[in-house]
């Protein structure tokens, strides 16, 4: 019995498979099975090769599978390129039809049904991914009734005959295995039938924007993006709120200042090539004190980069991009089930600190479907909306006009103080991204530019968020840094170093990107050693950690920029590396697996040997 | 009721002698005391340049932006607070060079707010390049030999693009800008007011005296029809732009608010945030 399976599907593109693999996903998580579904995918519509990766288990699966059991190969493309990464006695299930052939070494079972023949009998194409799906419950054990009554519901409204024609193709396809190889099974252990939810981050980003009482969202397509803005589309009329499709990102994130400054809880949702068009009026925010909500969803970078693979390479350009000194707070999720409370806060840091707020998300957490407690996004337990220092309404009424300093000297704990809003009387007031005295008015004084630039700084200082979390014994030897997608593979490899070296391993989770929470790292880390892991090619986070006053001699590093996820072998090479001393700065992908390099942070080789 | 006091602030004008913007001023000031609007009420955002300093001048809810975006922000706020009036202000470069995706799109969206454009035809603040609708000719510090780019006609462009009213003042003529803003304010949809504002530092062709000489003035066409769409084309093409009054009026005008499904009278900002737990198990179930 495994406690867990990897089920893979690969094609060419434009086929049907995403909806295959929804259908697979939303069956095998309604019959209790955690989920971590994952794709490789182009930049095309119709055409080239994709394909979908299933992890299915009894408890939490959340990184990517060191293998796969059941390859189902549509093409040869499929084996060609998926093969080589199926365990030792898996099953490759192929169409008889394309004269599949395994590469030399692979040394899976190589099976064929006649998935074109039998699709032409049903007389409907759409017919051969739910023979495939059948085929895929048999050698899996789940359940074909559960693909049927799927099918019944996504289908109902297309006709009893259509769905029936589903039903029969799914059970062929299921029969076709039972009776050919009826020995062979991967056998996965029952789950425990508790109905859990499985979405992506997008998805989970937009629910968390509507309970934390976003109303607005302007934003301009982009991959891997769009989905936040797709949600929140079908959710707001039921809020009475508004999705605007901007004309492009400029528009995007200044109509969210305009929509903040006027009191409403707005947010725009990018990747990196928007992200660095709205560096200027990020700044804008940042001058005006204006609370506006932004998740980006980093994808391969720079330029147009790698729009369909991941990277968190965008670190720097979210905490210090454009020009000039401005506060900006960056936050990160480090899985789906998170972002729906952080994004619902992120809107209550806005608010309370008066100043952009970015979410740095990842393409593989945006796209990839994972499994979410119900519990975990329980409205009740959700961050209640806090709209932070606001003027009274009735107070601003009686205090006459030209009396109110929107950039007043009282401030709260935090240097922040009371906005008003338009429409309060007696409230007006000029927002500038010029430099500006109390009441917004322009001024380059130079005592006024000091408080005003400390002022503004000076927020980030007492940003209160759940900065870290430590998973892990006190006192580890090593302590693994991650954030994002990386997470979930740092978690997963923790126990596997510990077993393999012998050493007490932990996992810092970072949630508060900027301002970087130094002190906490400080203490989780303590005297052993930290390997920050990050998709980057320079150690953006490493770098800005050394740049926060963070530096001790042990900081190790592991980089990814080959548009694939970071793995849990590849931070357990890393790690062991590390705590064996024989490596200190380390990059992995581009098939080439993990080597050592020299510090990631310093550029020049001069620099280099001075720093040894 | 307010008056034109309480829409005046007690900031000292950056603007020079005599420059177009501040008949412009006037006449917004004007138009929102006519009209019984109160300070709080108005929303302005502004974009870069002379004429994007205007509020400074005016006591309203003013957010001045970056270079080319006043359309966004006041789009932004208008769709926060629909129960505001909201108005977008700014120069011909901000609005016809680094702003002109954002012009098109704020055409054809159609949210009910009025952009006030202060055409002097130059580039002021940074003194004096040549600007997006200047004339082909024109000198300046940047086409020393004169402007060999054609200029923009972006009243031309408004009525191409849908736009449910567009008007033409002079900074000059306040009674008739007062008029041309007063009934901008009223339109529901987008409504753009273009206005001659001359620069008197840099700009010595379009001056006061060229654009007295040179506009044509709808008011004394009686049998000028501001509801065809085809004749503020034909009248705009005739003139070369150099014409005042309101070129075109839909009879019939709709707005971007009146189209988005679920949206409503209140605004946004006024609105309760709460979640109804039902509404979230639906949600959420769409997950299971």
């Amino acid at each position: 019995m495994f406690s867990e399976v990897c089920w893979q599907i690969g094609g060419e593109q434009g086929t049907g498979l995403d909806s295959t693999v929804e259908v697979f996903n939303t069956v095998a998580s309604r019959a209790g099975y955690y989920v971590y579904a994952y794709k490789t995918f182009a930049s095309r519509i119709k055409g080239g090769h994709t394909d979908f990766t299933t992890r299915l288990g009894t408890t939490r699966v959340q990184a990517p599978a060191p293998g796969v059991n059941l390859l189902v190969a549509l093409d040869q493309e499929t084996i060609n390129l998926c093969a080589k990464n199926v365990y030792p006695n898996a099953i490759v299930l192929a169409d008889d039809a394309i004269n599949p052939t395994l590469p030399e070494g692979v040394s899976a079972k190589l099976l064929t049904i006649p998935f074109n023949k039998m699709t032409l009998a049903l007389g409907n194409p759409l017919m051969k991914n739910n023979i495939v799906l059948g085929a895929s419950a048999a050698f899996l054990g789940l359940p074909l009734e559960g693909f049927k009554a799927y099918a019944s519901r996504r289908w109902g409204n297309k006709g009893e005959e259509f769905v029936a024609l589903i039903h029969t193709a799914m059970e062929q396809g299921y029969e076709h295995v039972r009776t050919n190889w009826p020995d062979l099974a991967i056998a996965l252990a029952p789950a425990d039938g508790k109905e859990r939810l499985l979405m992506i981050g997008n998805e989970a980003a937009a629910l968390g924007a509507l309970a934390g009482g976003c109303r607005m969202i302007f934003s301009y397509p982009i991959t891997p993006a769009s989905e936040i803005a797709e949600t929140l589309v079908k959710a707001f009329p039921k809020v009475g709120g508004i999705a605007v499709q901007m004309e492009d990102e400029l528009a995007s994130i200044v109509a969210c200042v305009g929509a903040g400054f006027a009191g409403a809880r707005a947010m725009t949702a990018t990747a990196g090539p928007g992200l660095s068009l709205m560096q200027e009026a990020l700044g804008l925010a940042s001058m005006t004190e204006t609370p506006v909500v932004v998740v980006d969803t980093q994808r391969g970078g720079p330029s147009t980069g790698m729009p369909t693979k991941q990277e968190q390479s965008d670190l720097l350009a979210m905490a210090y991009g454009g020009h000039g000194d401005g506060p900006r707070i960056v936050l990160a999720p480090g899985s789906v089930e998170e972002l729906v409370p952080l994004t619902a806060e992120a809107f209550n840091l806005a608010d309370n600190y008066h100043c952009p707020v970015i979410i740095a998300s990842d393409l593989a957490l945006a796209l990839f479907q994972q499994t979410v407690e119900p519990e975990a996004v329980e409205l009740s337990t959700l961050p209640k909306v806090e709209r932070g220092p606001i003027a009274d309404p009735a107070a601003l009424a009686a205090l006459g006009r030209d009396v109110f300093e929107r950039y007043s000297k009282k401030t709260n704990e935090n240097g922040v103080s009371e906005r008003s809003m338009p429409g309060m009387k007696n409230g007006q007031f000029l927002a500038t991204g010029a430099e500006h005295g109390a009441f917004g008015k322009v001024t380059e004084n130079a005592a006024n530019r000091v408080y005003m630039m400390e002022r503004r700084m000076h927020r980030l200082r007492t940003v209160k968020t759940e900065a870290v979390r430590y998973f892990g014994p006190a006192n580890a030897d090593l302590v693994i840094v991650a954030f994002g997608t990386t997470l979930g593979a740092a978690k997963e490899a923790r126990a596997e170093i510990e077993q393999l070296t012998g050493k007490q391993v932990g996992v810092l989770q970072i949630r508060l990107i900027f301002p970087v929470p130094v002190a906490e790292i400080q203490k989780y880390v303590g005297n052993g050693k930290a390997l920050v892991v990050e998709s980057n090619a320079v150690g953006q986070f490493a770098f800005m950690l050394k740049g926060s006053g963070y530096n001790p001699a042990g900081l190790a590093s592991l980089l990814k920029y080959d548009g694939n996820l970071i793995t849990v072998e590849e931070i357990r090479t890393a790690a062991t590396r590390v705590l064996n001393g024989e490596a200190q700065f380390m990059v992995t992908g581009g098939g080439a697996g993990v080597r050592n390099t020299s510090d990631p942070t310093i550029v020049l080789e001069s620099a280099k040997e001075a720093h040894v | 009721m307010a008056t034109m006091a309480d829409f005046r602030t007690s900031e000292k004008s950056w603007w020079c002698p005599g420059c177009g913007d501040f008949g412009v001023l006037a006449a917004l000031q004007k138009a929102l005391v006519e009209l019984g609007v109160e300070p709080e009420q108005v929303a302005l955002a502004s974009g870069i340049g002379c004429s994007g300093k205007i509020g400074n001048y005016i006591n309203s809810y003013n957010l001045h932006v970056v270079h080319g975006r006043s359309l966004p922000a006041a789009q932004g706020i208008k769709l926060a607070n629909r129960e505001l009036t909201v108005i977008a202000a700014g120069g011909d470069g901000d609005g016809f060079a680094i702003g002109m995706g954002h012009y098109m799109h704020a055409l054809r969206r159609n949210v009910d707010i009025t952009y006030i454009v202060m055409d002097n035809q130059i580039y002021g603040l940074t003194k004096g390049q040549t600007s997006p609708t200047s004339d082909g000719g024109f000198q300046t510090k940047s086409t020393p030999n004169g402007n060999i780019e054609k200029s923009v006609n972006q009243m031309q462009l408004a009525i191409a693009s849908g736009c449910g009213f567009v008007a033409n003042g002079f900074s000059a003529n306040q009674k008739q800008l007062v008029e041309i803003i007063k009934r901008a304010l009223r339109f529901p949809g987008f409504a753009l007011v273009n206005t001659y504002s001359p620069c008197v530092t840099f700009n010595k062709t379009n001056t006061y005296d060229f654009y007295k000489a040179e506009i044509v003035n709808l008011d004394e066409d009686l049998s000028y029809d501001r509801s065809d769409r085809f004749a503020a084309m034909k009248k705009l093409m005739e003139t070369n732009e150099l014409v005042s009054g309101i070129i075109y009026e839909d009879p019939n005008p709709t707005r971007y608010e009146d189209k988005v499904t679920g949206f409503r009278e209140q605004g946004i900002v006024n609105q309760d945030l709460a979640v109804d737990p039902a509404l979230w198990a639906k949600l959420v179930g769409q997950y299971k």
